[in-house]
């Protein structure tokens, strides 16, 4: 796979949910290294767009190419899944294992690496998410900000270049935002490519390196967060910002 | 239930008019013989119900699985399979197991001879396969679709996420109603005695045959029956508890 193209290109996309047109011409391009926060109102198709990057989402027409590589078949959608790790608003650990199993079972199953080898990078990503000590727990054991750290940490046992989260905070306590939001920054700071939706704005400014706008299933505004919060050019756009800023 | 059979029971020893305990009465020869005799057809319905629960719950496995399939083509025959075989009623199917799966094997060039046994496990087996799939569907279905959409961004395939992530949730909720089951296997199973196999219900009839005393055989039959069926409820609760208790850690 190549290094030197972008890390994400997204051209002419088009989705529909029956005859919901969801995704509407979308071209959106991401270099290696770049952040970008995505924002806009409930059903504007966030979700739907990121969810198209790796697969979770099937789309209608259009181009999607993850490091050079366009998926098209199982075989190239297994290739870029291995690449794109995806951290969900509800977190979606897997109840029945605990902690370190959660962590393992991708490295073990998916990579072939050994127990003992998977263990010990468990532990690691467990250190960097700042809850060693939770390791033997099972999911329910654990607060929400402590589940989503574990759920970022699963996602980067598998080594990926890409990081997608969609809406990591929104099912949080307003108390624990913050450490989650800290492990997300901190990644960012590391040179992670990664897109986000949040309606964090405070983390948008201090993260990205572009802001996205999105409305009706479409990307209205886009721009570095000085322009995008100082001179928002749409109107749509001042109207969404005013609204989450001001509550 | 219980009360109306010990009614029935009270009734039959307090007056001698229509009730003759004496075949099955344990103080006499006769009656321990016989009772002996009916007794041993134990054996042979727990082994035909534990034999055609298991091949079921591989069938039905087998059966669901493509059932949740999000393409018609590949849920289409396990639909199919379902709705047919519940359409059809034991009896006949046993009938047909029995005497016309020999003579259609045959004609394809197989030639076995299926004995009451097998042609009573085979026909419980196909009968039951169609619930147990709705069983592992609504249980499996019962997972939340961001299991397999974790399991999927972490590089499982298929296979992957049913056997460590998918069954092991859903067992919880599959093996209740599926232990459930196995009491109609068993009720089912006395079926089998109209192709000559050997169990409780055969052997209750055949003592009906000699002894002519229906009444006292049937409700000890009926006991046997009862005891068989409490058995297995009580596991069944106790297994209900166990995983909800789990399910709630
Ligand atoms: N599986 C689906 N089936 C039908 N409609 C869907 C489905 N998923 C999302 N939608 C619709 O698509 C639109 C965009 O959804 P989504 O991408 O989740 O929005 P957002 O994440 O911005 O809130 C919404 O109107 C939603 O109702
Ligand atoms: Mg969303």
């Amino acid at each position: 796979m190549s290094q030197s193209g972008p890390a994400i290109e997204i051209s002419a996309l088009n989705k529909w949910f029956g005859d919901y047109h969801a995704l509407r011409d979308i071209d959106l391009q991401v270099e290696h290294g770049e952040r970008i926060v995505v924002c806009g109102p409930s059903g504007s198709g966030k979700s739907t767009l990121i969810r198209c990057v790796n697969s979770l989402e099937t789309h209608d027409s259009g181009t999607i190419r993850v490091d050079g590589l366009e998926m098209r078949d199982a075989a190239s959608v297994a290739k870029v899944r291995a690449e794109v790790g995806m951290v969900f608003q509800q977190f979606n650990l897997f109840p029945h294992l605990t902690i370190l199993q959660n962590l393992t079972l991708g490295p073990t199953k998916a990579r072939g690496l050994s127990q003992k080898e998977a263990e010990r990078k468990a532990m690691a990503y467990l250190e960097r998410v700042q809850i060693p000590d939770q390791a033997h727990k099972r999911p329910k054991e654990l607060s929400g900000g402590q589940q989503q750290r574990v759920a970022i940490a699963r996602s980067l046992c598998m080594e990926p270049k890409i990081m997608l989260f969609d809406e990591p905070t929104s099912a949080l306590d307003p108390e624990m935002i913050a450490e989650v939001l800290d492990v997300i920054l901190d990644l960012a700071n590391d040179g992670m490519t990664m897109i986000v939706v949040t309606h964090e704005m405070g983390f948008a400014r201090k993260a990205a390196d572009r802001m996205i706008f999105m409305d009706h299933g479409a990307i209205v505004e886009t721009g570095t967060p000085d322009v995008f919060f100082d001179a928002p050019k749409s109107e749509r756009c001042r109207t969404f910002l005013s609204q989450i800023l001001h509550h | 239930m219980i009360l109306i059979a010990a009614c029935l029971v009270l009734a039959g020893c307090g007056s001698t008019g229509n009730w003759g305990w004496y075949v099955i009465n344990p103080s006499t020869e006769q009656g321990m013989n016989n009772i002996r005799f009916l007794l041993n057809g134990f054996g042979a319905t727990i082994l035909l119900s534990v034999i055609a629960a298991a091949l079921s719950m591989t069938i039905g496995l087998v059966v669901a699985l493509p059932g949740m399939s999000s393409n018609r083509w590949v849920r289409m025959p396990s639909r199919i399979y379902i709705e047919f075989v519940r359409a059809i009623p034991l009896l006949p199917m046993l009938f047909w197991v029995f005497y016309g799966l020999p003579v259609v094997l045959k004609s394809m060039g197989i030639s076995v001879s299926i004995d009451a046994f097998w042609g009573a496990i085979i026909t419980l087996a196909i009968s039951d396969s169609a619930f147990t799939a709705e069983i592992y569907r609504s249980g499996i279905q019962s997972i939340a679709k961001g299991q397999h959409e974790a399991a999927k961004t972490i590089g499982l395939n298929y296979r992957q996420t049913m056997r460590y992530v998918i069954l092991p949730q859903a067992i919880r909720r599959i093996l209740p109603p599926l232990a459930n089951q196995f009491i109609y296997i068993v009720k089912m199973s006395a079926f089998a005695s109209v192709i000559g196999m050997q169990e409780l219900t055969r052997r209750a009839n055949e003592l009906v045959v000699t002894e002519y005393r229906p009444l006292e055989i049937y409700t000890l039959l009926i006991f046997e029956y009862l005891v068989l069926v409490l058995i297995i409820s009580f596991f069944v609760r106790w297994l209900e508890r166990k995983m909800g208790a789990d399910e709630s850690k």
